[in-house]
């Protein structure tokens, strides 16, 4: 049974939902990892990327590629309209703004008005046939006893592939003089302001650029379950994609890729785990089949715990830049 | 120490000792600037002038609003009512980076080093101007990596000259407190600036540091010709670099002068002894012993 488990665990956690994860953290890292934005709504960009895909091809009959763009061009307005008026004032306002911005797209999402368009709480589907035309990958089923079909691996090639992409634009963009700007932004920004530096204006840019990388998970979230529906865009989508940022590590280029596949693979192990010796009957009543998903959110909070308590940095974070005293 | 004075012509020779006096070529004009807090008046200034090219003590007991006129002047903070101009362009409602860009500089009384950069990297942040800095050109090391080259080696003159080069690549946040210090002036350099606020450069810097910090600073003057105005409570430093002295009290100017009138002056005394929150001047020379020689 170990190793039914573990390839459960080991399909969730390579599979494209996890990559969708990890571009939203991917985007995190660049707001709250580099920059120092507190961001608490980043399901708010993902639920943009998603449902500009879905719109643009499901209701209006648009191709996928103009769905991805609109889906990112909404990012950015959404990036401009709580940066704009939060970004002078202190963290916390942006925090607060993001949390409830995202909400509301959620229930504007989701009202019996926004039907004809969104398709309310019963959302969106079949429109992701364009991107499943384009499958180069042979039908068939892959990666041994993973057993993988051809559209998952094309969707995980993507995903992952979108993810490498925008990895490698953060570690580019962090080792140049931009970095530079934006990490003494999250040190210190009256020290950058002092020297010249339009804070704001950085920090914008951070905020956009982290928004529409979200995004892209969300469109990759999307395409990969071929439906979106409202209320999968709850508040804790965005605390997941924290807790994967701070589990690989954050202000690391590899943190959201290493938390992404940890986070996955831990929530999925569990689940398959409590799922087959509750089946086989080996589990009391209390965690049940009915309390798998509760069970599961428990002990992945406890692991977190754990990991704070005993290496605070992450997985891949930095111990030296964590102990410096930062005032 | 007169013997470190500028130049054989004092600029500023026979201008009288009185508060918001003219000078023959101010650098930064300042016009009734008022700035409260609640009910308490923290900056209320009428007029002052601070002239080109020497080195300004501005002095005053705690809370007299020294800090909050360098916040107001730099674009930290927006006064009540008020104008300033700085080489003869008003800056009011300026904000602070352009203020930064256009030439004057200030420091922080409570350090602002930033601990999880290396020394290095908070030097290079000072420079302005850098192509890298731009989104797009950022991506492309080619067309910065010279600057960047130009602006490392202008920074490592620098930390030499504040004896921080063998810092330079450790994080900020390991330096003691007195080279945060010395890091934040030669941080602010790089900037390139004409007028140099410093507030409370020597607070916390260990008696044997303070020597050459005062050295550097008259460096700025006399090698560098830029302006400097700087906020210290140590009169025997105050006078021993100051060509001019200004002294505030209840965020007023209540007199200036050459620093030998200001010891004397009464309403200098007057705020130092009656402020029940203030120091009586003399009274600091113990704690920072050493710095007379
Ligand atoms: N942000 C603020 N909020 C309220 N009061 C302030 C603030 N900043 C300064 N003050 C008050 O303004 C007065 C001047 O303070 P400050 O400029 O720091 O004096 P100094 O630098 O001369 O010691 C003090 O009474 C101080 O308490
Ligand atoms: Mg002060």
């Amino acid at each position: 049974m170990g190793t039914v488990i573990f390839f459960d665990a080991l399909r969730t956690a390579i599979g494209p939902t996890a990559a969708a994860y990890a571009l939203l953290a991917v985007g995190l890292n660049m707001h709250f990892g580099y920059t120092g934005l507190l961001n608490f709504g980043q399901v708010g960009f993902m639920l943009v990327g998603a449902y500009g895909v879905a719109i643009t091809v499901a209701t209006f009959g648009g191709p996928l590629w103009l769905g991805v763009l609109v889906g990112i061009a909404g990012a950015v307005v959404l990036a401009l309209i709580l940066g704009i008026p939060t970004l002078r004032l202190r963290a916390d306002y942006l925090a607060i703004t993001t949390i409830a911005a995202a909400e509301i797209l959620r229930f504007i999402t989701r009202t019996s008005g926004s039907e004809p368009v969104t398709g309310g709480v019963f959302g969106l589907r079949q429109f992701a046939g364009g991107f499943y035309a384009l499958n180069p990958i042979p039908p068939g089923s892959y990666l041994g006893p993973l057993s993988i079909s051809h559209g998952r691996l094309w969707t995980m090639i993507v995903g992952w592939g979108l993810v490498a992409v925008f990895t490698l634009l953060l570690w580019a963009l962090m080792r140049s003089p931009w970095g530079r700007i934006i990490r003494s932004i999250r040190e210190d920004e009256d020290a950058a302001r002092s020297l010249g530096k339009n804070v704001f204006y950085y920090k914008m840019q951070s905020l956009v650029l982290g928004g529409v990388i979200g995004a892209v998970g969300g469109a990759v979230f999307a395409v990969s379950l071929q439906t979106v529906q409202p209320d999968t865009f709850l508040p804790q989508v965005t605390f997941f994609a924290f807790a994967i940022l701070i589990l690989g590590g954050t202000a690391t280029w590899i943190g959201p890729i290493i938390g992404a596949l940890i986070f996955w693979f831990v929530i999925a192990g569990m689940q398959s785990a409590l799922r087959r010796l509750s089946d086989a009957g080996q589990l009391p009543e209390f965690f049940g089949s009915q309390a798998v998903g509760a069970t599961t959110l428990t002990f992945v909070g406890l692991l977190l715990m754990l990991l704070m308590i005993f290496r605070p940095q992450g997985m891949f974070g930095n111990k030296r830049e964590m102990q410096l005293d930062v005032k | 120490m007169s013997s470190d004075a500028p130049a054989a012509t004092d600029p500023l020779e026979g201008i009288a000792p009185e508060p918001g006096v003219a000078k023959p070529d101010p650098i930064l004009t300042i016009d009734g600037v008022k700035r409260s807090f609640g009910g308490i008046t923290a900056v209320n200034v009428d007029h002052l002038e601070i002239q080109r090219g020497i080195i300004t003590g501005l002095i005053g007991p705690n809370g007299a609003g020294k800090t909050t006129l360098f916040n107001l002047m730099t674009g930290f903070d927006t006064p009540d009512t008020g104008t300033w101009r700085f080489n003869g362009a008003p800056l009011s409602g300026v904000p602070a980076h352009l203020v930064a860009r256009r030439g004057m500089v200030r420091t922080f009384q409570l350090t602002k080093a930033l601990s999880r950069m290396t020394v290095m990297e908070n030097m290079q942040l000072g420079a302005t101007g850098q192509l890298g800095e731009r989104f797009l050109p950022s991506l492309i090391p080619g067309l910065w990596r010279r600057q960047e080259r130009e602006i490392t080696a202008r920074a490592d003159e620098l930390l030499a000259r504040f004896k921080l080069d063998h810092m330079r690549d450790e994080y900020a946040g390991t330096l003691s407190g007195g080279q945060r210090k010395l890091l934040e002036m030669a941080r602010a350099l790089m900037v390139e600036p004409e007028l140099v606020m410093l507030d409370e450069p020597m607070a916390g810097v260990n008696p044997a540091l303070t020597q050459s910090l005062l050295g550097h600073i008259k460096g700025l003057r006399d090698d560098e010709s830029r302006t400097v105005v700087f906020v210290e409570h140590d009169m025997d430093v105050v006078f021993d670099i100051s060509d001019w002295v200004v002294c505030m009290a209840e965020g007023a100017i209540i007199a200036e002068g050459p620093p030998s009138s200001i010891g004397q002056n009464a309403a200098v005394i007057e705020a130092y002894l009656g402020a029940t929150h203030g120091q009586a001047p003399a009274r600091r020379r113990k704690q920072a012993g050493g710095t007379d020689q």
